[in-house]
């Protein structure tokens, strides 16, 4: 097949190529021999393909507005048929109350409390085990990576028992602990697996510098290879962070006590405890636990979609 | 061994002890564990009872089992392909070249971070039978046909398309995998298609889609098991219960269910078991069915 022919040797040798063609290309097209409906033909796909775009983001955002305009309104209002778009009296009161209907503030601090140190405790582990599996030459170490891969594909079920079971024994049952202490033993089989690949892109005269000057591998993970890694570092804990703050499982099954659930958990549970929903507070708290992703979202957007790509690519 | 390679191998281990423990305490022993307490009565509050392939003779007669089972595979053979369809177009018409890509591309990919819980709540509210604001739009265009627009949540029928429905507007994720994948083909190879005069779709057949093969591969696999393994986004929209008539009762649920409702931990490890088993399985299958297909660029 032709597409094995075309090596694709690396990503920067490519892309010259790419330029070096389209220059090539360019330079022999006779206007002649481009057909007259040729232009045409471009411009109508151009059209073509902004229309069905533009409807696509209509489908993609409007639940989300959707969402922030029932948050506004008047409970009155989101029952009324045919539905209204804009909020009519613009209720930010609602805000206000959906805070306290649902402990928010509470949720928010405990959510935070678990996120914080998993993923502090995920960016230390993974970082230090990372380094064993890629800046070390030891015997046996590629066969142990392997294992560590093997591990992301068991399903939870089949060790949330024994799992319940041993938190159950240290009495950390209805404690945050089971949802933050395994972050700090490399839990996180995908962030050790990241990094290992960021560092393994590393090159090996950077360590054996600092190796000349008396470093130990300590020192070199801390004063070398970090300050390299950081992109890989953020795109670690913006995961783990979305993961933590996401998660409904974990705390449904390690929360007891309702003053310690999670967003995620005090969201389901008062809207399944509530007859008669009030839509307008459900869509306001909803909206406060949508909020700061998006918000975090635009501020660090490049290395959400860099950790995508290269969650993705590496597989 | 030479003292070097001593040192290395020392140091390595210190390296990944921390994940050594972890897994020890977090992937080993609870495998080995929970294979064993999958042939035991076992409660968490009393000590385990042995009782050999009963958990495992019961699961074969158990309706609800059945039932969860095939409600999971209706979810993840309705989803997958449908998810895999939406992402890669989507993915191809940013593709194009066109002007504001990024723009579109963040409105494709925000829905996917919104947390499963939020998500559940506000398609609830939306696919709402009396104020829902989706079966207006379609009461209104169906009444010419005098067609009434399902009760969505509360059909037994309609329950899992919903489900469906939601799961794919976090469809972006996939996308922004597979758009970054289409940035890697290079240029040259469509250029030289066209001077072949070759249109649009065998564009597409010949060149695009055999070098997002890995891509499609990994994502399709990474699918199969997270959807066999659905739970957030059923468990709210049904509060926990998985109606109506166990129409949203997936595997997993039931699973949760048994093991922390019922406190049958031992049933529950059993069925986790046979969940792995069928994840295995599958994807075993569908890597035979794809490695024809595949093509690596290197």
């Amino acid at each position: 097949m032709a597409n094995n022919d075309v090596g694709l040797s690396s990503s920067s040798d490519v892309k010259n190529r790419k330029h070096l063609m389209s220059e090539l290309e360019l330079r022999p097209t006779n206007e002649a021999l481009v057909p007259a409906n040729y232009v045409v033909r471009r411009k109508l796909g151009a059209v073509f393909t902004h229309a069905v775009l533009i409807a696509g983001s209509v489908v993609f955002l409007f639940p989300l507005i959707w969402m922030i305009s029932t948050s506004l309104k008047p409970l009155g209002q989101t029952m009324r048929m045919p539905p209204e778009w804009i909020p009519d009296p613009v209720m930010w009161a609602n805000y206000a109350k959906a805070v306290n209907y649902v402990p928010f503030l509470h949720y928010a601090q405990n959510t935070l409390i678990i996120a914080i140190l998993a993923t502090l405790g995920t960016v230390v582990s993974s970082s230090i085990v990372a380094y064993g599996f890629s800046r070390i030459e030891w015997k046996g170490r590629d066969k142990v990576f392997l294992i560590l891969l093997a591990t992301m594909m068991i399903p939870f079920p089949v060790t949330m028992v024994p799992m319940y079971s041993v938190f159950r024994e240290l009495h950390w049952i209805g404690t945050f602990r089971p949802l933050w202490v395994p972050a700090w033993l490399g839990a996180s089989a995908f962030s050790v697996f990241l990094l290992r690949q960021f560092f393994l892109t590393i090159p090996r005269d950077f360590s054996d510098a600092a190796c000349i000057d008396g470093c130990t591998e300590f020192g070199t993970l801390w004063r070398v290879i970090l300050p390299l890694s950081r992109p890989a570092l953020a795109v670690v804990a913006l995961f783990h962070f979305l993961y933590c703050w996401n998660d409904f499982m974990g705390p449904l099954i390690y929360l007891i006590d309702q003053k310690n659930f999670t967003l995620a958990l005090g969201l389901q549970f008062f809207q399944s405890m509530q007859g008669g929903t009030p839509w307008n507070l459900l869509m306001a708290a909803s909206t406060l636990v949508v909020a700061p992703i998006v918000v975090l979202f635009f501020f660090a957007q490049k290395t959400f979609i860099e950790g995508i790509t290269m969650s993705g690519l590496k597989g | 061994m030479t003292p070097r390679e001593r040192r290395n191998l020392r140091n390595g281990l210190i390296f990944i002890a921390p994940w050594i423990i972890g897994f020890l305490i977090f992937v080993a022993y609870p495998l080995v564990a929970s294979f064993f307490y999958s042939l035991c009565d076992y409660s968490v509050l009393r000590p385990p009872v042995y009782i050999g392939g009963l958990n495992y003779q019961e699961m074969a007669q158990d309706p609800v089992f059945w039932k969860s089972l095939g409600n999971t595979v209706y979810f993840t053979v309705l989803f997958l392909p449908l998810s895999t369809l939406v992402a890669i177009a989507l993915a191809l018409l940013l593709n194009t070249g066109v002007r504001g890509m990024a723009i579109y591309r963040t409105i494709f990919f925000l829905p996917s971070l919104t947390p499963l819980v939020a998500l559940g709540i506000l398609w609830m509210w939306m696919l709402n039978g009396e104020y829902g604001v989706i079966n207006h739009v379609l009461n209104t265009l169906l009444k010419p046909l005098g067609v009434q627009a399902p009760a969505w949540l509360q059909s037994i029928t309609w329950s899992k398309p919903a489900i469906v429905l939601m799961s794919l507007w976090g469809v972006g994720h996939a996308m922004v995998i597979y758009l970054a994948a289409l940035q890697d083909i290079p240029v040259q190879l469509y250029e030289a298609a066209e001077l072949d005069g070759a249109r649009a779709w065998s564009k597409i057949r010949h060149i695009t889609l055999p070098l997002l093969s890995p891509a499609i591969f990994f994502n399709v696999t990474m699918g199969i098991i997270t959807a066999m393994q659905v739970f957030a986004l059923p468990y709210v929209i049904s509060s926990g219960e998985g109606g109506p008539a166990r129409s949203t009762m997936f595997y997993s649920m039931y699973l949760y269910h048994t093991a922390f409702r019922y406190l049958r931990m031992g049933y529950a490890c059993a069925m986790a078991w046979f969940l792995f088993i069928v994840i295995i399985t599958l994807t075993l299958i569908f890597h035979r069915i794809s490695r024809r297909h595949l093509h690596y660029g290197q």
